[in-house]
């Protein structure tokens, strides 16, 4: 079905206006997007692992989410999530709920990448019906900047600083998206908050999925990236133009490719304004951003011939 | 009519969850609770219960999962042993704090290291300030009784507290046992039907559970909400152990007491050494001395008052702990609690600790001689010793 932005406005928003995430926020955004592509007459649960979205949204006794919500933890949502789904199931077939349920988790790239990890897997092995949403936006941001699995290699961060001895962050990110779909789950994707098209196509199949579907998608934090706040959708659309994030999908086993990169753009241009990357940008580190072009052109070479093209 | 069955501890866990058949049970296999989660698996496999499993892949995960599954207005139950409740430690506060009724079985069992797979109740003492309301069992015939009774303890809606019921690690859980099953109905109807109160899954009524409590929020009030739960909860088990006298003539309360009346001597004790002490105190009131027994039940909440009052007329108290709290020699939790509910008395007895058992070293009947024979001279000028490593190897 086409995706209308004439119809989406008229759509209730299920996360309201008021919550404290910043302005400029990415978290919010892919938030909203995953939420426009809920199937109409349909009930949901969303859980949140602690963090931004999570202490933004739901300060006791404000709440913004028009939809059930649970928080439990940091490290356990998808595993909290997974009782949940189950608890619809078996009360679904006592006849004790009649409705028609959607579950989804919105967390972080620490609490998906990192001390998540193993409830995450956990979840998608045992094939829970629910929708795994990873808000990613490469540190911790909650706590203040600190490095996560998915920070990329040499950028700054509160524990990956630069120094004397130190480049920023010595390590590439992991490939949770390559890993998620190394679960053979019906649906996988990778998305941007800059291509809301995209993003929301992705998020309507995931509701379809029979069993668990994985969307990582990229949610530029201001704040984290040292950008002015107001170029959010820019960094989000840069990161996709230079292939550091390519937007790309796994249904059930063929990878694909969901928008054409007709010129891939310098990964220079995409780092240059993020202050992250200040430090490569002088004397001294040139080496580490030729190491994380060479990094992100192998990556891009094996996903397209992963995706036939 | 009951019937009358012998089987593991583990089984009789199992029996009783039969008979309850929950909505959900997470769980993650662990020597020596794994008995519980096979035995409830193949259960689920013969089509027994009608109960949706959960094969988390951790404890910390199982945990997690029975909150999910308990806000979204399931009856939750599952069962773990040692590490596995140290690995839930961190979900056992949220479940209390939710106010989520989750019934679990924890089978005693020490924590590492050295890792050792044997009972003691190191790994329950040190939940103990979790929130969740801890029974003890001292067999299998307890054990069952008690799982039946934490459900209708932890929905009470005085009391929405989530129950863990302790037995001891192989001595109970691996030991065939002889007991008595209620019938299914009446089980059933003891039990009842389970309505939450609020849940996830409430299509008209969307909920937030597990708020973010900001910057000078209501944090302190919902713990001290929380609190009068706890202090709510030993009337609710009174009244439950009652009704459940009528159904099964075992009668439960926070404590029993035996040969009691005229007691100078008292051993407190909880766990399954209550039967290798009770044969003792048989021993040494035929030779005339006035031992008794206060088998605890109930360990939290801690019935301090009711505690004090049964041994007020005693001369010597004997607690016996199958932990330590490395405090120094404050000694095992029990005693540091007996004797912390004493501060206000009038009389207080002469008070010793015994901590025994620890990773799974038997308590023989002369080890139990052995501290009778310390403990009443106790406060005697030759007897000064409070702390006791009973059965130590030198």
């Amino acid at each position: 079905m086409a995706i209308k932005l004439k119809e989406l406005v008229r759509q209730k928003e299920l996360l309201t206006g008021g919550h404290r995430l910043c302005a400029g926020c990415g978290a919010s955004v892919a938030v909203r997007q995953v939420l426009h592509a809920l199937p109409e007459n349909v009930h949901a649960v969303t859980c949140s692992p602690t963090g931004c979205l999570e202490v933004s949204t739901t300060i006791y006794p404000y709440n913004a989410w028009r939809i059930s919500f649970i928080h439990s933890a940091f490290e356990n949502a998808a595993a909290t999530i997974s009782g949940v789904e189950t608890a619809y199931r078996a009360l679904k077939k006592k006849g004790k709920i009649s409705e028609d349920f959607r579950f989804i988790v919105f967390g972080g790239d620490g609490g998906t990448y990192d001390i998540g990890f193993q409830a995450f897997s956990g979840l998608l092995e045992r094939g829970h019906r629910a929708v795994y949403v990873c808000y990613n936006n490469e540190a911790y941001m909650n706590t203040g900047i600190q490095r996560s699995g998915a920070t990329q290699f040499g950028a700054w961060t509160t524990t990956s600083p630069h120094g004397d001895s130190s480049a920023g962050k010595g390590q590439n990110r992991k490939d949770l998206t390559a890993i998620a779909a190394a679960h053979n789950i019906p649906y996988v994707a990778q998305a941007a908050v800059h291509n809301w098209r995209d993003t929301i196509t992705k998020a309507r199949k995931a509701f379809q999925a029979d069993g668990p579907a994985v969307l990582n998608i990229l949610a530029p934090c201001h704040r984290g990236w040292r950008y002015p706040m107001e170029q959010t959708i820019e960094m989000s659309k840069l990161a996709t133009q230079s292939c550091i994030w390519p937007l790309y999908e796994v249904e059930n086993g063929t990878w694909r490719l969901t928008a054409k990169i007709k010129e891939k753009t310098p990964l220079r241009d995409y780092m240059k304004p993020q202050g992250r990357f200040a430090h490569l940008f002088k004397p001294g580190n040139e080496g580490v951003l030729d190491l994380l072009q060479e990094f992100v052109d192998e990556q891009w070479e094996r996903l397209q011939q992963q995706c036939a093209e | 009519m009951a019937k009358t069955v012998a089987m593991v501890g583990t089984d009789a866990v199992a029996e009783a969850m039969r008979q309850i058949n929950p909505d959900v049970v997470p769980a993650y296999p662990i020597t020596p609770q794994t008995a519980v989660v096979e035995k409830y698996a193949q259960m689920v496999a013969d089509g027994i219960v009608d109960s949706e499993m959960i094969n988390a892949e951790s404890e910390h995960s199982a945990m997690s999962a029975a909150i999910g599954a308990a806000a979204g207005g399931a009856r939750v139950m599952t069962a773990t042993s040692s590490q596995g409740l140290a690995l839930m430690w961190e979900m056992l506060y949220i479940a209390s704090g939710m106010r989520l009724p989750v019934v679990m079985a924890n089978v005693n069992r020490s924590l590492s290291a050295p890792i050792n797979i044997h009972c003691d109740h190191s790994d329950s003492m040190g939940a103990r300030d979790s929130g969740w309301i801890q029974l003890f069992s001292e067999n299998a015939q307890e054990t069952y009784d008690n799982v039946l009774q934490a459900i209708r303890i932890a929905e009470h809606p005085d009391v929405l507290t989530p129950v863990m019921v302790l037995l001891d690690g192989f001595i109970i859980s691996h030991s065939i046992d002889r007991f008595d099953l209620i019938d299914d109905d009446v089980a059933k109807a003891f039990v009842g039907q389970y309505t939450p109160r609020n849940s996830l899954l409430d299509a008209a009524n969307p909920s937030c559970w597990g708020a973010f409590d900001g910057l000078g929020g209501y944090f302190f009030e919902f713990k001290r909400a929380q609190a009068e739960g706890m202090l709510k909860a030993p009337a609710v088990i009174r009244e439950v152990g009652k009704e459940y006298a009528e159904i099964s003539g075992r009668r439960y309360d926070y404590f029993a007491s035996y040969r009691m009346e005229d007691a100078e001597f008292v051993i407190v004790a909880a766990g399954s050494a209550a039967g290798t002490i009770r044969t003792a105190v048989d021993i040494f009131r035929e030779k005339g001395l006035r031992v008794g027994l206060l088998k605890l039940r109930m360990f939290r909440p801690f019935p301090q008052q009711e505690l004090v009052e049964a041994l007020s007329h005693a001369k010597a108290v004997a607690v016996f702990d199958r932990s330590d709290t490395f405090a120094g020699d404050l000694g095992g939790p029990i005693f540091v609690e007996t004797r912390s509910a004493f501060y206000e008395a009038e009389k207080r007895p002469q008070l010793m600790n015994f901590i025994y058992g620890l990773g799974g070293r038997d308590l023989p009947m002369s080890l139990v001689n052995q501290a009778i024979e310390m403990f009443k001279d106790a406060g005697s000028a030759e007897q000064k010793k409070r702390i006791v490593y009973l059965g130590l190897r030198d």
